[in-house]
């Protein structure tokens, strides 16, 4: 018996000669991406009364190369969302494209339509679009997808802003497809180590429901702080976003204040050591 | 003798620019029994007639539920509108799946204005032979439109289709300026009343061959809105609206002050 896969099912050698094996494909099996290429670290977020904070570094890695130091890795979905991605970053400019195209739709579908819904604010966004809630589930439908066709997007995805009840609204979705919310959200290497700090202020929905928009955003600044100190592939540039009913507020070229690596010479074990 | 050579396929013009099998597909809606549809700021309601084959069948039903939010009401071909139920049924409740919402009700009629249009530009299909009115709410509040066979879709503040339905639209074009603010029972008597019109003499409304569907989005005081899901009105559940339209006088409603006087 020949164990060879590709000898099964074939006319046997000792009985019709050598099998013409040009026919065969030599490059095996179809594989997608195995682990992502060029990477994006932490990105963190957390709720407050009226609205959600979220934060990334504007990083994009080469392995342990900081690689690229310029890019986005937060944006705003209809000017009601923000969509904040962590990991494979080509995977994340892929999606990035899906979405400007399914906003796009979504304008025009609700362009032209008399909102009874905005007589009594002006500003409010035309009624009907998809909101934070519809677009999460849309994603996690989109990653779980391909995760079943063998070729996920190598991403972990925060999505915030609001749901059908017009309460502020923060979920994740990962490569899996695997969805969860919570009133903190972090990413990455951002789970381990500003998870905790933002669980200090919104440990439950009732705490960040108590929380301030300055007290959130101060949070958040903390905890890209704390990441730039213990996170190897992280950067002192970053964004910030802040979704309340009035819109997004993107900044997208923030600068880490007050650093102090005072810390830094206690530390042992690293490089030369002196002593 | 004199054939009409053009009316063979849907896809080939008449010398006066005309696509007779989209016509004679307009006219199987005519042939079918009539349906009225009404907006209002909260609700959309839909009132039908059913007919029986015969006096022993039972009646055919004329107005089905699509989706929690959206109901239609089909003057044509029953068996074509099964075939958009069914397709609009699957679209909702994708729709439902992938963005965990309503689907808006223009998308949903624009979808199978696509569709139908579709068979009226390719060799060997046919147009449906039905009509729709579809009512439904979603974020934007209640809406109701209006399909023909043609493909093409309208919103409309209230419309009917089918048999004598020109009675009924007169009706309704006489008594527009109310919709708006009317509320839930308001609108269905209205729409009663727009029915009634287009009966025949001898005909009249009836627990067995009315039919009522309502759907609405009300808006609480403290900005919320509360959605009635779409729902269908049969036998005894109609009869207290029957009966608040059955005293009206013959197209009473329709004209006041300039209906027929009776005697002295």
């Amino acid at each position: 018996m020949d164990h060879r896969p590709q000898a099964w099912g074939r006319p046997r050698d000792d009985v019709y000669g050598a099998y013409d094996a040009s026919y065969l494909q030599s490059g095996g099996p179809k594989t997608a991406t195995q682990s992502p290429i060029v990477t994006g670290t932490s990105v963190i977020a957390i709720k407050f009364k009226d609205g959600v904070v979220m934060a990334a570094d504007n990083l994009a890695s080469y392995g342990s190369l900081a690689r690229f130091t310029d890019v986005k890795r937060l944006r705003p979905f209809l000017s009601t969302s923000v969509v904040g991605f962590g990991g494979d970053v080509s995977d994340m400019q892929f999606l990035t494209r899906h979405l400007n195209e399914l906003a796009i739709d979504e304008a025009y579908e609700h362009e032209s339509s008399p909102t009874s819904s905005s007589e009594d604010d002006p500003n409010a966004p035309p009624a009907g679009q998809l909101n934070a809630a519809n677009l999460h589930k849309y994603l996690s439908k989109l990653m779980y997808r391909r995760r079943n066709d063998f070729d996920p997007l190598w991403n972990q995805i925060l999505v915030a802003g609001f749901d059908s009840a017009s309460a502020p609204f923060l979920a994740s979705v990962d490569l899996r497809g695997t969805t969860f919310t919570s009133p903190s959200l972090a990413t990455g290497f951002g789970a381990m180590l500003a998870q905790p700090i933002m669980r200090r202020y919104a440990a439950t929905e009732a705490d960040a429901a108590r929380l301030t928009r300055e007290e959130a955003v101060k949070v958040v600044k903390e905890c890209m702080k704390v990441l730039f100190y213990r996170d190897a592939r992280s950067l002192d540039r970053y964004s910030i976003a802040v979704v309340t009913k009035d819109g997004v507020e993107l900044s997208e070229d923030e600068q880490l204040e007050r650093q102090s690596w005072a810390f830094a010479e206690r530390i042992k074990g690293y490089g030369t050591q002196t002593v | 003798m004199f054939r009409n050579n053009y009316d063979n396929d849907s896809v080939t013009f008449s010398p006066q620019g005309r696509i007779f099998q989209v016509e004679y597909a307009a006219e199987a809606v005519k042939q079918g029994s009539v349906v009225v549809g009404i907006a209002s700021k909260t609700h959309a309601v839909l009132v039908a007639i059913k007919r029986n084959a015969e006096e022993l069948s039972s009646y055919q039903k004329k107005l089905f539920p699509i989706d929690e939010h959206v109901g239609i009401a089909i003057a044509g071909l029953t068996s074509d509108a099964r075939v958009l139920s069914n397709f609009m049924k699957q679209q909702c409740l994708g729709h439902r799946l992938t963005y965990g919402r309503n689907m808006p009700v223009r998308t949903l009629v624009e979808m199978i204005g696509s569709k139908a249009q579709i068979n009226t530009q390719h060799y060997g299909k046919r147009p449906y032979g039905v009509g729709l009115l579809v009512a439904g709410v979603d974020d934007q509040g209640p809406h109701l439109f209006e399909f023909q066979p043609s493909g093409m879709t309208e919103e409309m503040v209230a419309f009917a289709i089918g048999a004598r339905s020109q009675m009924a639209r007169t009706y309704l074009e006489k008594n527009i300026d109310k919709f708006a603010d009317c509320d839930r029972e308001e609108l269905i008597r209205h729409g009663l009343r727009a029915l009634k019109e287009s009966l025949v003499q001898d005909r009249e409304l009836t627990v067995d061959n009315t039919s009522v569907g309502v759907a609405g989005a009300v808006k609480a005081d403290d900005g919320s809105t509360k959605v009635e899901p779409f729902k269908v009105y049969d036998q005894q559940d109609v009869t207290a609206w029957i009966e608040s339209v059955a005293d009206d006088k013959e197209g009473a409603g329709a004209g006041e002050g300039e209906g027929m006087e009776v005697d002295p």
